[in-house]
Parts: C-alpha cells; structure tokens; sequence
C-alpha cells in the first residue's frame, strides 16, 4: 500500500510539472505552428531572478511572483525579439533566431553570473517530508501536485471560458479567419507568450526547486522534456500535450522503479524506445489535434 | 459603398489580378462572376485584407482600406464569408457566434439581441448551439459561418461562393437568405460559379476573366449577354 502511494505521488507530481511544461510549449506551436527553441531558457530566467533576489531580504513568495513575472517578460521578449520580426517570412529563419535567442540568454547567463551552479532560495517546506499512508514523500512532491492540479484548471478555465481563451483557440485552427473576425493577431501571439512565459516561471520554481541550484543549461532539460510529452500527446492539442506529460512521467517513473541499478543509466533509451512505439502506433500523437489549419 | 479602382493581386510573379475596377452601391447587391481561376476570390481576399494589393485602391464609404489588415477591415464594417467556409471546428456553434462578435465585445446587450434574431434566421444554428461546429454539415456551415459574419453588424458584406459544395436544395435556402439580408438593407457584394443563381438575386454584377473585368451590366443584361458561356469555357 505504501508503495503504491509512493508510486502515484511520483507520477503526478512529475507528470504534473512536465504537464506544465508541455502545455508551456505547445500553447505557441499551436498558434504559430513554431517551436520556441528559446523555451527552456524561460526557466533559466525564472531561476537566476530567484538567485539574484535571495539577497534582498523579500519574503520568498514575493521572490517566487518576481520571478514569475520575469519568465513572462521574457516570454513576451521572445516573441518581439525572435518571432515577429521574421514569423511571416520564413520558418527557418524562426527556428534559427529562436535558437539564437537561447543561445544568447545561456550566454549572458554564462558572461554575467556565472557556469557554476547558483543557490536558489527554497522555503523549508520545499525540503521537509511527510508521511501519507506509511509512504515518505517531500513536501514539494504534494505542492508541485496542487500546483499543477490549480494551473491546469486555470488554464482549461482561461481556455474555455474567457473571450481571449476562445479566440486563442480559434486562432490556433484558423489564424486569417479569426484575424478577419476582428482578433488581432499580435494581442493573441503576445498572450501565448505570456501565458507561456507564466507556465515556465511556475514549473522553473518547482523544478529547480527539487535541485536547489540554478545554471546557465538548466532550461534543456524541461525543453526536451516538453517537446516529446507534446510528441506523444499530439503536437497541437492543449489536452494532448497534458496527458503526454503525464503518460512520459509515467514510464519515467515505472523505469525508475522496476530498472536495476546498472540499467538505471540508460533509463531515457528505454524512454525514448517506447515513445518511438507510441509514435508508431500513433503518428499524430494520442489526441489528434483541430483538423484544419495553416501557417499565417 | 466600396469602391475597388484598378485593383492588382500578384502571387509572386503571377498576377492573379490585373487592374480590376468595380462598384457597390449602397444596399446593392452585386454580383462577382467568372470561372475557376479568373481572379474572384483573390479580389475578395485582397478586398477583406489578407492578401496584400500589389497596385490600386480599395475604398469603403469613402474611406482608403488598400492596406489595411483583416482586423482594420472587420472594424471598418466590412464582413467577409471566405469560400474555404472556415468555422472552428473544435469550438462549438455558440463560441463560433461569439468570437463573431469580436469587435463588439463590450456590448453584450446589443450581441444577445443581434443572436437572436439570427436564431430566428437560422433556427438550426440555436438548436446546435452547444456542438462543436465540425460535426455540423456542410450547409449549416455555411449558415454558421453567415451568420458569425453577420454577428459583427457589418454594413456590407462578402460572400464568396456560398454555394460551393452544397446539395441544389441547401443552395435554395441560403438564396433565399441572402435575398432576405439583401431586404434588410445589407450591401452585398456575391461571389459565385453558380450563375443563374447569383443573377437571380443580384442588381447588378461583373464577369471576370484572366483576372481582368470582362463585362459588366444589370443583371438582365448580363443574363442575355450571348457569350456568358464562352467566359466560362474559356472560348
């Protein structure tokens, strides 16, 4: 019984946090058809402004929203500096200046702070354990769960209840049409990244929170992380890119357990094997995503 | 109404238009004809803003909207219906309606009244209300897709073939509603293929061919022009 809970808290509080991620990415590439490259550093951001704040004497949950905010200013940067310039000319030149955009910040990161690891403020919470049910479980396991549980709700909220949400939605099938319906494309694109910008301050938070320690390459991780849950969810369906974080949590965890300690190593091979299985079995991902749909 | 002058489109180094001229009237309702790749339904996107003009001058109520965008355009009272009949399928017919009713969106008193005369309009469209738009078929579509341009109170409005695709009796009921919107004062400017059915309800219409005006009269006139076909065929 134990065990079990140990196991389901695992998996939702690591499928919850790459949920996040996932949703994270896959709001933009639904609406633009892009993949930001520049995603990741996002969390970087989030991380080094808890670094460069622990100083300060703020409260951390003050840190925490600074934090927050940044991720979503420089989401909303990413979007002038990187997409808008170029996004109707040309898909290459998007993928390059988005990667360059990454490059630059990992750079700045590197130049001005520095390539060693930088502690990062954590509350005590984040380093107690509780036991539920004989299972002994870090606290942050439980607060990365609730907060997953009130973002996604949030989100699906935002989504299907609020003028913005549908037009996002509407402008990730048909982007012209919703612009001729009178939807300015630029508030919508600048709201993706801002929203996108919010789930990577949150989820940068309760991922460097289980390390404790901020470098300049943290951000790869979660990208990679969000890019196949989006994969195998299905690349251009909100709910898919949910339920493919939770599914690669899932067989993260379940490798985690069963794999002996010499195989541990090569757990992501045996990840990726059986996600190119899933892929196989289903090339678009698990939920297909609005039918229609081209580039603007 | 909207005045189009030497208009061009160019995909390219293809002109998909060539300095295209034409009228609406207020309360008109004409009618754009002309066979597959004549130029119609470029004009129309170039017109609601999605293609970008590569010479002339597009003018509604007086005003220059040459380089306006699609979300300029919508505001400045110009509603198009695109021949792709583009609902959101995965939204359902009640958000379809609304984000109609975008530019609007602060007058949610004016946008319930404005839905239910179109329910009256288009009594499929309330029953339907709650299912996605891509389980509808292609006629209530089309109604939806009408009735969503109709949601943003323009004063005039472009239909581009709403015919297309649908079975002869489906293409009956929307004629007679455009008929009944032309009734009510709306400036129309109709795309089609389907020529006797767009004479049947318009004032006035032009022919298109290789992208240029090939003729253009009353509707009668047009009707006994001879060589209709002969632009249709490509004689």
């Amino acid at each position: 019984m134990a065990f079990a809970i140990q196991f389901v808290i695992d998996v939702l509080s690591l499928g919850g946090a790459y949920a996040l991620m996932a949703l994270g990415l896959v709001i933009i590439y639904g609406i633009l058809r892009l993949v930001n490259f520049a995603y990741g550093e996002l969390i970087m951001v989030a991380g080094y402004t808890m670094f460069l704040t622990s100083g300060s004497g703020l409260p951390w949950i003050i840190m925490a929203v600074l934090a927050v905010g940044m991720a979503i200013v420089f989401g909303i940067i990413t979007d002038y500096v990187a997409f808008r310039p170029v996004r109707a000319k040309s898909v290459t030149a998007v993928l390059i200046t988005s990667f360059a955009f990454s490059n630059l910040l990992q750079n700045a990161a590197l130049l001005f702070i520095s390539p060693r690891p930088r502690n990062v403020p954590l509350p005590d919470i984040f380093s107690q354990t509780v036991s539920i049910g004989g299972a002994i479980t870090p606290v942050r396991n439980l607060i990365t769960i609730a907060a997953s549980i009130v973002l996604l709700a949030a989100v699906a909220f935002l989504m299907r209840r609020t003028t913005l949400g549908i037009a996002m939605r509407a402008a990730a099938t048909n982007f012209t049409m919703a612009r001729m319906l009178g939807v300015p494309a630029n508030l919508i694109i600048s709201s993706a990244f801002a929203l996108s910008g919010f789930l990577a301050g949150v989820v940068g938070i309760l991922w460097i929170g289980r390390i404790g320690t901020v470098v300049p390459g943290v951000g790869l991780e979660p990208l990679l992380v969000a890019f196949i849950a989006t994969v195998i969810g299905g690349m251009r369906s909100l709910p898919g890119a949910v339920v493919g974080g939770f599914l690669l949590a899932l067989i993260d965890t379940t490798l985690n357990y069963t794999l002996s300690q010499d195989l541990l190593k090569f757990r992501d091979a045996f990840t990726f094997s059986l996600v190119i299985l899933i892929l196989l079995w289903r090339p678009e991902g698990l939920i297909k995503g609005p039918a229609s749909g081209q580039r603007t | 109404m909207l005045e189009i002058n030497d208009l061009s489109v160019s995909y390219g180094a293809i002109r998909a238009v060539r300095g295209v001229s034409f009228s609406v009237g207020k309360g008109e309702l004409v009618s754009l004809l002309g066979a597959n790749g004549a130029g119609k339904s470029s004009t129309i996107k170039c017109i609601a803003g999605a293609l970008k003009a590569a010479g002339g001058s597009i003018a509604l109520e007086g005003k220059d909207i040459t380089t306006a965008n699609p979300e300029q355009v919508i505001r400045a009272g110009l509603a198009t219906v695109p021949e792709t009949r583009d609902v959101f399928p995965d939204l359902t017919v009640a958000e379809n309606l609304m984000l109609g009713a975008y530019i609007h969106r602060r007058d949610q008193a004016g946008n319930r009244q404005n839905l239910e005369k179109l329910h009256t309009l288009f009594p499929r469209l309330a029953e339907r209300s709650n299912q996605p738009a891509g389980t509808l078929s292609g006629g209530e579509q089309q109604m939806l897709v009408i009735a969503r341009a109709l949601m943003a109170r323009p004063r005039v409005l472009l239909l581009d073939e709403p015919s297309l695709g649908l079975a002869p009796a489906i293409v009956e009921r929307i004629f007679e509603m455009i008929e009944t919107l032309k009734k009510s004062g709306l400036t129309i400017l109709l795309v089609e293929q389907n020529v006797n059915q767009a004479l049947s309800v318009a004032d006035r219409a032009y022919v298109m061919r290789l992208g240029a005006i090939a003729t253009s009269g009353t509707a009668e006139e047009i009707r006994a022009t001879s060589d209709l076909s002969a632009h249709y065929l490509g004689g």
